[in-house]
């Protein structure tokens, strides 16, 4: 049986990570707790909107109601990275090689590691950034589609169109598909490997009774596990076309509850499910089976990590009742 | 379920009116005023907006067209996003204001809180409040049809700066704003000046509150209403003299004849293009009443912007309230009949293009026969 350390914060928690062992809750009030030795807590913002982890420098990028842009390392040290007054910067987004994502308005901006600093400016709000796997190439979200763009050169963005307003979007691990969370009740996706000339390729994923606001790419990005229904919708996308005329997996089904974080592990066919009601399971994707990792809870799930190897999962609900589950005890 | 699902929503309140009508002037009022009430300000521009408050948050219009297929089902992005982003933290503030720029399309905004499920689940659209320059509404009619959208749509119109116009001008532009809009509460203001009693927590959109006590909605005889509280305090002078005005205070004795009149009324501005069509029934029949109002709804919900009723169902003792926002109409029991009220079915829409007689024709045949009620 899974054992749940639990950390009792005051409120909403936007975002969770492990830095090195160390497990982060950063809450929307701008307070980052660490569990490191004790409880420890850093004032970083007035108001946390958006809260990554950078793999590549095991950091936390954060952005806030006060218009920063933090870095916050494992130590609990922070440095801006931009400010921005009286902007609200919702959207954060680690690239490679130290480099950052951030937007406010209709401007997507990517900070290099040396300071450096390029704009990419839409005609509509940019709602979500995104770093391709591969390249300094960023896909930006935006009312009727996404764009693609090569951060180095200033060249024309790649379009990718479809109707709607797309609120975040995602590249799938090998960088063949580009993948986006709407308003409305849907995935949808773009396969990018498409020969030159050919006919775009898209993939309409419906059926969700409500938003999808998370997903999670499975290791080596074999499927794309999503919120927005009483149970994980995984997308396969181990073949040539991706889920292209295949049915998702459902995993985790309950009745009437509904899931609202998702997050694949990072070694095996496996996910954890985050609810409504602060449950979470992990499923395994071969055969459906479930194990209970943490009773229902005082809100809803808002945030979930794994730790490197996997043995810890931490999580975070908007009531603030957070913990750490090691899976191995 | 979770603690935040039970919380209590939020009242939203929307402020409309066009560049100058007095917005920041109202909106710096009731940020300023001594009410022991937080606000969370989102705005389109910091601009006037003069007091210190650190819940202002600036937000571009955004307008999001529905996939549904639907012309009318737009909604507000940046407010979803908004709105999702203050929740989160919901201690800091009692209630929410949106102020639109002048030129802004209401509807979206509206919509915004009945379409979006995050925005539904946690707050509640209270009432649009639209501000009207008293002193150029007649040229802003002629010059574009937002100014005319924005008090068609309202719940609440103040008529801002009466201090600049003569009463006889005031009386005009008030006939004018009473035949865009029959249902909305008319209060005159001088430099946007007001109980904000008056305009905050109306619950115009709560389907309990919404009807109760507006003694503008349809020469309605609930003597419980505040009698006072929508006109100006020589109201009654002004408004007998116009026939359009139905909405006045002495009630009962013209029934018979006045529940369309404001159709056949000319306006005396004559840039007016929305239009009300009042209906007044007896007793309907629920198996009529129903797809007659989805239809209505599905096939004219683009021209219509705002629709009220309350519609008393044979044999049924509670009143029945309906409310919509062109194609998204929603309803529910209300409170049991009281003793000696009489039980008709009463219905107002506001919008453009609408067929009166067809309407009229069609609601009266959704009326319950007296044979066919005893046989049921």
């Amino acid at each position: 049986m899974p054992t749940v350390a639990p950390l009792d914060l005051e409120g909403h928690v936007a975002g969770v990570a492990f830095l090195g062992d160390v497990p982060f809750f950063a809450e929307s009030s701008g307070l980052i707790h660490r569990l490191d030795h004790g409880h420890k807590t850093v004032e970083a913002h007035e108001g946390l909107l958006s809260c990554v982890r950078d793999d590549a420098t095991d950091t936390l990028l954060t952005g806030g109601e006060d218009g920063k842009v933090l870095r916050v390392k494992a130590d609990g040290t922070t440095s801006e990275l931009a400010s921005v007054p009286r902007k609200w910067i919702s959207q954060v987004a680690a690239g490679p090689q130290g480099s950052v994502g951030y937007a406010y308005g209709k401007t997507a901006h990517v900070r290099l590691a040396d300071g450096t600093v390029k704009e990419f400016t839409e005609e509509r709000t940019v709602e979500g950034i995104a770093f391709a796997p591969k390249g300094m190439r960023i896909a930006v979200a935006r009312y009727n589609g996404v764009s693609l763009h090569w951060v180095a050169t200033a060249g024309q963005p790649t379009e990718l169109e479809w109707k709607g307003a797309h609120t975040g979007v995602t590249f799938s691990p090998d960088g063949r598909f580009v993948v986006t969370t709407m308003q409305e009740n849907a995935l949808h996706g773009w396969k990018l490997d498409t020969k030159p000339g050919a006919e775009t390729r898209h993939m309409r994923m419906t059926g969700y009774p409500a938003k999808v606001k998370s997903t999670s790419w499975s290791v080596k990005g074999k499927w794309l596990a999503s919120s927005g229904a009483p149970a994980a919708i995984v997308w396969p996308f181990q073949a040539k076309d991706g889920p292209m005329g295949k049915a998702p997996l459902e995993l985790g089904t309950r009745a009437n509850i509904m899931v609202t974080q998702v997050s694949c592990h990072p070694i095996e066919e496996i996910a954890a499910i985050g609810y409504a009601d602060g449950m979470i399971l992990v499923v395994r994707f071969a055969d459906s089976k479930e194990v209970l990792l943490r009773r229902p809870g005082k809100g809803a799930i808002t945030a979930m990590a794994w730790n490197r190897n996997g043995r810890q999962l931490v999580f975070g609900s908007e009531a603030g009742d957070c913990g750490v589950v090691d899976i191995t005890a | 379920m979770t603690e935040a699902s039970t919380a209590k929503p939020i009242p939203v309140t929307v402020l409309t009116g066009y560049l100058g009508a007095g917005k920041t002037t109202l909106l710096n009022r009731i940020l300023s005023e001594n009410h022991g009430r937080k606000y969370a300000v989102i705005v389109n521009e910091f601009g006037e907006i003069g007091i210190d408050n650190d819940l202002i948050v600036e937000s571009d219009e955004e307008i999001y067209e529905m996939n549904n297929g639907c012309v009318c089902c737009t909604v507000r992005g940046d407010l979803i996003r908004v709105v999702e982003g203050l929740m989160r933290r919901p201690g800091r503030f009692d209630a929410i204001i949106v102020e639109t720029t002048g030129l802004a399309d209401p509807v979206p905004v509206a919509q915004t809180f009945f379409m979006d499920d995050d925005v539904r689940a946690k707050t509640e659209l209270d009432a649009v409040v639209a501000l009207v320059d008293a002193k150029h509404l007649p040229l802003r009619l002629k010059d574009s049809r937002e100014a005319e959208d924005q008090i068609a749509f309202a719940d609440v119109v103040l008529l801002n700066k009466t201090d600049l116009v003569t009463p006889e001008e005031l009386a005009k532009v008030e006939a004018t704003v009473r035949v865009i809009n029959p249902s909305a509460r008319i209060h005159r203001t001088e430099r946007s000046e007001i109980d904000l009693a008056k305009v905050l927590d109306q619950g115009a959109f709560n389907l309990e509150r919404a009807l109760e006590n507006d003694p503008h909605f349809l020469d309605q005889d609930d003597h419980d209403h505040d009698h006072d509280h929508a006109c100006g305090p020589d109201c009654n002078h002004d408004h007998h003299h116009h026939d359009h005005d139905h909405h006045h205070h002495d009630h009962d004795h013209d029934h018979g004849h006045d529940h369309h009149h404001h159709d056949h009324t000319p306006s005396p501005i004559h840039d007016v293009t929305v239009q009300s069509v009042s209906l007044r029934g007896g007793e309907m029949n629920p198996d009529r009443f129903f797809p007659w109002i989805q239809k209505i709804t599905q096939t004219e919900g683009p021209n219509i912007l705002r629709l009220k009723g309350i519609i008393a169902f044979k044999g049924d003792e509670e009143r029945y309230v309906v409310q919509g926002v062109h194609m998204i109409i929603e309803g529910d029991h209300q409170r049991p009949w009281k003793d000696g009220e009489k039980r008709e079915s009463r219905l107002v829409f506001i919008g453009r293009e609408l067929d009166r007689e067809k309407l009229e024709r069609t609601f009266k045949a959704c009326e319950a026969a007296p044979a066919e009620a005893a046989a049921h």
